[in-house]
């Protein structure tokens, strides 16, 4: 049977991820299916039906589907999901507050977050904030899929002409209200998707030395990520966490600066292909799997690494 | 108002695990095991709106085996009213922990139901949408704020992009962040005192519902090692090495 697989996106355009998750899901099975539950989205619709690894598209569209409620969406899912054997979506803050609601009324037990498909039944998912993999087979008739977006590469979004149909709406939920999005918007690259991380902790002290990081990022055209404990700290806002409760991220070069290295922590960042450390406490875990360690002072190392990075002639982009 | 709060009891969040040989599992014999943080959080919120004089009681429940109780006690130390222990043995996933929690819901009929977002040890974020779902109640995820109006909640979801606020009708489910709030210890009187207040337990096979795991485990491994790096004297080798060894910049 066929897979199905709920796009993000801002009902203009589709959310890097869901290419991700597109790749995981067409390894489950080649016929797959995309629903785009949106408000004016026939261009997310249009682009993803250019989607080579996309057969089908199907698109329903009411001004009530403008944000994600997770209880709008449901009852739009459950309508289309009787022909498919997988419903699958990205395991992000969108798919991990939708797919559970979706599961549950499917009497499904839902698998997240998972990091490889060994099987139409039978994937690799980190557990205990990665310091175990579990390989687990769900028994479901019907099975719930969040996809580690990270985990797989994007696919291509042009070459394919997959038909877009149009699916059924249902009422609005009177019980949940959208209020109000704070969205940090910004030029930089996206921090799930960005090339480079560089990420400060506690050891930054304020947010006001987070412009040592910020130059840095500037030069080499980084996503800016931060612990827990600095965001707890109010240097920096949420949505730049890394780690277990926060984002993943599998850049090409992770620097983290004044982070300790706390299991929660390495748990969003230790697949990063190149990984740096500057900590002036040598015993610091976080240099346990830095490919390249630093032991100094940050606001001594930050400027000179600055200074070092304008002495280039190219900078890779 | 009347709020349940399901907490769950896991591996101490401090422990570095381990793999057990055989791929069975990790090793839980004389680990140090806790409240799973989020779920303090859970706690103390529903503490806070009770103390503002806006909920009367505070139930706590797990589903767990009978050592589960310590983590119920430590809310009741810290003040919740009564305590569950609902006993299973064995592996419980998150639909089953959810279907166990609706028969606890039209038992105790609660306003609100706080969680955690997410348990430390399967990584899962699915109970309190599962709950939810079942019950056809609204659900208000990964919260850093909670506002308690008359009859619904306002409640500051921290997603992906930043921050998003929604407003839900009572009944309703609230998942709860690490940043919602800062969770008291329990004083020794109140440990005390916790020990006296009344806990029930039920067996979950008294519930009439299917708690079999769905998933079998395959194999649980060792995630693959990063084999060691180095420590560089300078600022000066880093940019070299990085620019010419691992030629990322
Ligand atoms: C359930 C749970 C989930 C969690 N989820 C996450 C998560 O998603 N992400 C996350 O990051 N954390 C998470 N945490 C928190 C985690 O356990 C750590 O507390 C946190 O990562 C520590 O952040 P830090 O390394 O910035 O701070 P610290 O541990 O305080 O480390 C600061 C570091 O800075 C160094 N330093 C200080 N001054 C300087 C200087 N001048 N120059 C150079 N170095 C300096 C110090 O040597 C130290 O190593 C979670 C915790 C729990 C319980
Ligand atoms: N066995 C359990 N007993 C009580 N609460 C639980 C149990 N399992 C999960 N929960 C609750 O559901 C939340 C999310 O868990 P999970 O879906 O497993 O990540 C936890 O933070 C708890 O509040």
């Amino acid at each position: 049977m066929s897979v199905l697989l709920i796009a993000e996106h801002n009902n203009k355009e589709v959310k890097p991820f869901t290419l991700n998750a597109i790749s995981a899901a067409s390894q489950i099975n080649d016929d797959l299916h995309v629903l785009v539950i949106g408000k004016n989205a026939d261009l997310v619709a249009k682009s993803l039906s250019e989607v080579p690894n996309v057969k089908k598209v199907i698109h329903v569209d009411n001004d009530i589907y403008e944000n994600y409620i997770a209880e709008n969406y449901t009852p739009v899912i459950l309508k289309h999901a009787e022909n498919y054997s997988h419903i699958v979506c990205s395991a992000n803050t969108f798919g991990k507050n939708l797919m559970p609601r979706i599961a549950a009324l499917l009497d499904t037990s839902q698998v997240s977050d998972i990091i490889k498909v060994i099987s139409e039944d039978t994937f690799l998912r980190p557990i205990y904030a990665g310091n175990a993999f579990a390989t687990v087979k769900s028994t479901d008739k019907k099975k719930c899929i969040t996809i580690r977006p990270t985990s797989f590469d994007p696919a291509p979004t042009s070459g394919g002409s997959a038909e877009i149909v149009k699916g059924e709406n249902t009422d609005a939920s009177q019980n949940t209200k959208f209020v109000k999005k704070e969205e940090i918007k910004s030029d930089r690259p996206e921090l799930g998707t960005a090339r480079i991380v560089i990420s400060g902790g506690r050891g930054m002290q304020s947010g006001e030395n987070f412009k040592l990081i910020t130059a840095i990022a500037d030069k080499l055209n980084a996503a800016i990520g931060a612990s827990r404990a600095a965001v707890d700290a109010g240097y920096i806002t949420n949505d730049h966490q890394v780690g277990q409760t926060g984002k993943v991220v599998v850049p090409d070069l992770y620097i983290a600066v004044g982070i300790s290295g706390a299991i929660q922590h390495l748990a969003g960042m230790k697949e990063s292909k190149v990984i740096v450390a500057i900590n002036k406490d040598g015993e610091a875990p976080i240099f346990s799997v830095a490919d390249y360690g630093l032991e100094a002072d940050l606001f001594d190392a930050l400027p000179k690494f600055l200074e070092e990075l304008n002495k280039l002639n190219t900078i890779q982009k | 108002m009347k709020i349940l709060v399901a907490v769950k009891r896991v591996i101490d969040y401090n422990v570095q695990i381990r793999v057990k040989e055989d791929g069975s599992g990790v090793v839980t014999d004389n680990v140090k095991m806790s409240t799973n943080p989020p779920d303090d959080n859970a706690v103390e919120e529903a503490v806070k709106i009770k103390e503002s004089g806006k909920a009367k009681e505070i139930v706590a429940v797990t589903v767990g085996e009978e050592k589960a109780q310590e983590t119920v006690r430590k809310a009741l130390a810290v003040g919740a009213d009564r305590g569950i222990l609902v006993k299973v043995s064995g592996t419980v996933e998150p639909l089953a922990v959810a279907k166990i929690l609706q028969k606890i819901v039209e038992k105790e009929k609660p306003d609100l139901v706080f969680m955690g977002k997410q348990a430390i040890d399967d990584d899962c974020n699915q109970t309190g949408q599962m709950l939810a779902a079942i019950l056809n109640w609204p659900q208000a995820t990964f919260a850093s704020k909670i506002d308690v109006k008359d009859n619904v909640l306002e409640v500051t979801r921290e997603v992906d992009e930043g921050l998003e606020t929604i407003e839900v009708k009572i009944p309703s489910i609230v998942t709860c962040d690490l940043r919602l709030n800062e969770p008291r210890y329990a004083s020794l009187p109140n440990i005390m005192k916790a020990k006296k207040k009344p806990l029930e337990q039920i067996d979950a096979s008294e519930l009439g519902i299917d708690i079999k795991p769905r998933i079998e485990h395959i194999k649980v491994e060792e995630p693959p090692k990063r084999k060691a790096g180095i420590k560089v004297s300078s600022v000066e080798e880093l940019v070299q090495k990085l620019k010419n060894e691992a030629k990322v910049i």
